[in-house]
């Protein structure tokens, strides 16, 4: 069993400036936040290493942390532009049993995360859940379609703060 | 017989006829498949803790009733792409195989639609039309459940006529006749004279031919089970996989079509098994006509004996339904050729082999 | 001459009668033979997780109940359990334990519906209405409790809506009593069943390690024969208090890990269940249930992961605070949705029959995979 503290620190040591913060203000987790790019092997270091063996992943969730500009738009709804999303990754290994929380921060306007699908078959739903609800496109993904909403959903992606409900969805009145 | 009662009245050749091939259906099948439906649902509630049908009269006795009623009144759905012909011509053929076998069933001496030498023989031919009908109905309600349910359903029941086949083979090798009234008739007296327990007489080979007749008896029980898609073999229909199998597209007559000829079919198989191991219609314990002289009253009895040993086994596989779950289709198929097929082979030459001594 | 042959793509559900709600699979099909399962959901997406953006604190745990809606108790368990965390609420004792009574009854009464609905998936219908009669006794358990037989709204943040009726503890000690050999009858009728054991034995294995990989938690997890158990390697509210073991599936008719052991390991679960049950009616505290409630509930800044082991698995909420008082993002770990994912592992190679079969010994509830 090893503390979040050593876990950051053998990251640290691995990919340098690739894990960006060890947040501890946190009311209850502490949690480790890493650069977009390197979510992926440092996934799989997680995984493989004999002193960490997170083998589970518990949870994968979409944040839209909605810090960007507002724009009003001609219609007078308000709009985000650029700011950031975040995914959310909460680890545990069944064998050391300890736990992680992990945190991404990736560009608003085009969201683009490494899939870890390849090391965690369950996180598959968990990113489609994402891309469904907040856009997210997670690369290396096998198969990126909506899951909860029609496949056809065309308003945008419900869980982000400045989504508007559309009028009609193929003809039908969608606020009833 | 009745025929010739018939003929003596009317006169006709062909209103006797008529009247005679429509009797069972007024006086016995449509009775019966009210009641067993009735039956049915109050066996189920009364295994299952609940009460069934209780509102429409006492004790929901006319529930059925209203259901036929029901049935009579729904739309005919016939969908878009459904193959008309077969569509409408399935349910039909599947209800007159299961009726046509009616016509040799011995419910007495006297009540026997048509007494010919071939009996078993017509029953086992006749009863294999409705695999037609399902398969016309699989395939012309273009619908893959249906379709499914319908391919399983023939495989089922040609691959349980067999074991069945085989059964019948054994009585008719040693009484040498396939004719049903004969059969009963060999089996009068008492229930010791009956073929489950080795046939009339007190030969040796009566006693050597109690266990083989015993093991026929479960065979042909549980293959006669699986030919009218009974559980445990009722994947044909199988609810949770299938919907309802062969006829998920059917609806108001076209289905109470099925539905009664499923019942029917249920009696049939029974009065098979009742006819050929049970005495059909004798009494296991003599007649009161005989014992006070009242000769009217021995025809009564022994249709009352018949329908109420057929009953009974229509019990028991209602019985066993609501016990048991449901095989898979090759546990199905391994019941029958590995296990059901070689045992009625090899009791089917030890009967032949105790019938030489 | 070669015989043509195609696969057949066959459509099961939205509406089926065995496929536990709203729910479809494509099934590819090889004659008879599975070659492959699509499932589609997302036909019961009520917006949960939108909708809680625009409530505050408790006005969510009803909208918790319409999850996994035969384990409400076990929903709203959850969300007290993260919320008090994140809050740093210690609720009295007696709170806790009848928390852990209802929970516990809540896991049987579920654990009963997945069995009385397995048996009808396999051709069993008799089972599913043995199990519905003593569900039925658990449900009018609930309704001397809260006046609710399916939807709660028990368990708040800080504590209960109310305290327990006064025949509750005579009612539920009576109830344990008549409910043990009716879980004996029902063994006897379907567990051991010949049949049953070989439509389910050696069906939908699922090796442990793909297991966990896929993030499978609960009975399905137990049944692989993991020894995992929230409860026990987490432990929340007064769960550490009690004695009693955690089933696990020991392929005694097949294979570790198949069908027949995820069935069976709920059938054991109860058994702990009640003795669970049994402890906590014993040591019962006196005291008051709603004083530690919050009258107003605005947590830090911050965010919390909490979990409980509902009767279907690892059920989490992660909630993300932003100061005010309603939360910023909920995002719920259901387990079913996370189970459902290893369908298509399972069933390959399989039958048609077999995906009722294996669909139903991961016994899912659409209310919370669509959420």
């Amino acid at each position: 069993m090893k503390k979040a503290e050593e876990i950051f620190q053998l990251l640290k040591d691995k990919f340098q400036e690739s894990i960006v913060e060890f947040k501890t203000d946190q009311p209850t987790e502490p949690i480790i936040i890493i650069s977009v790019s390197a979510i992926d092997k440092v996934c799989a270091l997680l995984k493989s290493n004999p002193d960490l063996q997170f083998d589970s992943l518990i949870n994968l969730s979409g944040v839209d942390d909605y810090n960007g500009q507002k724009v009003v738009n001609d219609s007078g709804n308000s709009k985000m532009q650029s700011g950031t999303i975040s995914v959310y990754y909460h680890l545990e290994s069944t064998k050391l049993k300890h736990k992680i929380t992990l945190k991404v921060s990736t560009n608003r306007d085009n969201p683009e995360v490494p899939s870890v699908v390849e090391i965690w078959q369950g996180a598959n739903w968990h990113e489609r859940e994402a891309y469904d609800m907040f856009g997210i496109k997670f690369i290396n993904h096998p198969d990126l379609r909506r899951i909860l909403m029609p496949y056809d959903w065309e308003a945008g992606y419900p869980l982000r703060k400045d989504y508007e409900n559309p009028e009609f969805y193929k003809g039908m009145k969608v606020p009833y | 017989m009745m025929y010739d009662f018939f003929y003596k009245i009317t006169g006709s050749e062909i209103i006797s006829g008529v009247i005679l091939s429509l009797l069972p259906l007024f006086l016995f099948i449509l009775p019966f498949a009210l009641f067993a439906v009735y039956l049915e649902r109050k066996v189920s509630a009364h295994m299952q803790d609940r009460l069934g049908p209780m509102r429409t009269g006492w004790h929901g006795w006319i529930q059925t009733i209203a259901d036929i009623l029901k049935l009579i009144q729904k739309e005919d759905i016939v969908a878009k792409d459904n193959d008309k012909l077969l569509f409408n011509l399935a349910p039909i053929i599947v209800f007159t195989g299961s009726y046509a076998a009616f016509a040799v069933i011995p419910f007495s001496s006297y009540f026997l639609g048509s007494n010919i030498d071939l009996g078993i023989f017509y029953i086992v031919a006749i009863t294999g039309l409705s695999v037609a009908g399902i398969l016309m109905a699989g395939w012309s309600s273009n619908n893959k459940y249906s379709l499914l349910g319908s391919m399983r359903s023939v495989a089922q029941i040609i691959s349980y006529e067999i074991p069945t086949i085989l059964v019948v083979l054994s009585i008719v090798m040693i009484t040498s006749t396939m004719n049903l009234h004969t059969l009963s008739e060999m089996q009068t007296g008492y229930f010791w004279n009956w073929f489950i327990f080795g046939g009339p007489g007190t030969s040796l080979t009566k006693f050597l031919l109690i266990p083989f007749m015993m093991i026929g008896f479960l065979i042909i029980y549980i293959s006669t089970l699986a030919e009218v898609n009974r559980t445990p073999f009722d994947i044909p229909e199988a609810e949770s996989e299938l919907v309802s199998g062969y006829h998920t597209e059917y609806s108001g007559m076209k289905f109470a079509m099925f539905f009664l000829s499923e019942y029917a079919n249920m009696f049939a198989v029974s009065a098979i098994v009742v006819a050929l191991f049970l005495g059909g219609y004798q009494s296991p314990i003599g007649y009161l006509g005989k014992l006070f002289g009242l000769p009217w009253l021995i025809p009564i009895e022994q249709f009352s004996w018949f329908t109420l040993k057929g009953v009974f086994f229509v019990f028991v596989q209602m019985w066993l339904r609501w016990t048991l779950p449901r095989l898979r289709v090759d546990q199905l198929m391994t019941t029958s050729w590995k296990y059901l097929i070689p045992i009625a082979f090899v009791n089917l030459i030890i009967i032949g082999l105790i019938a030489l001594l | 001459m070669a015989v043509r042959t195609e696969e057949m793509v066959l459509n099961m559900g939205p509406q089926h009668p065995s496929t536990h709600g709203v729910l479809r699979l494509e099934l590819t099909l090889e004659g008879e033979i599975v070659t492959n399962v699509i499932p589609h959901i997302g036909y019961l997406h009520r917006c949960f997780e939108k909708h809680c953006e625009a409530m505050t604190y408790p006005q969510i745990v009803p909208y918790t109940d319409r999850m996994d809606y035969l384990a409400s108790i076990g929903n709203e368990f959850g969300y007290a359990v993260t919320m008090e965390k994140l809050l740093g609420i210690q609720v009295p004792e007696r709170v806790d334990y009848i928390r852990v009574i209802m929970a516990e009854l809540q896991r049987i009464a579920s654990h009963l519906v997945a069995l009385g609905t397995y048996g009808a998936d396999i051709g069993a219908f008799t089972p599913l209405l043995y199990c519905f009669r003593d569900r039925e006794k658990i449900l009018h358990l609930f309704e001397i409790t809260c006046g609710a037989r399916l939807l709660y709204n028990y368990i708040w943040v800080g504590g209960l809506s109310h305290d327990i009726h006064p025949d509750f503890v005579r009612k539920t000690k009576e109830f344990i009593k008549e409910f043990r050999p009716t879980l004996k009858e029902v063994n006897e009728l379907l567990s051991y069943n010949r049949i049953f054991i070989d439509r389910t034995a050696n069906v939908g294995i699922l090796p442990i390690e793909t297991a966990i990989n896929y993030g499978v938690s609960g009975p399905n997890l137990r049944g692989s024969g993991m020894k995992w158990d929230i409860r026990k390697e987490d432990p929340y509210s007064v769960y550490n208090k009690f004695n009693y073991d955690i089933p696990v599936g020991d392929g005694r008719n097949g294979t570790v890990g198949d069908s027949w052991d995820r069935y069976y390991v709920r059938v054991l679960e109860m058994e702990e269940s009640c003795k669970i049950i049994e402890q906590a009616l014993d040591q019962l505290p006196e005291g008051d249930v709603t004083s530690a409630i919050p009258k107003r509930i605005k947590p830090p800044v911050g965010h919390v992961y909490g979990r409980v082991e509902n009767p279907r698995g690892e059920l989490g909420y992660f909630i993300i605070s932003d100061g005010s008082t309603s939360p910023y993002r909920v995002k719920v770990r259901a387990p079913s949705f996370v189970s459902m994912q290893v369908l298509n592992e399972l069933c390959k190679g399989y039958m048609v029959a077999d995906v009722v079969a294996i669909l139903g010994s991961i016994d899912i509830v659409l209310g919370e995979i669509d959420r």
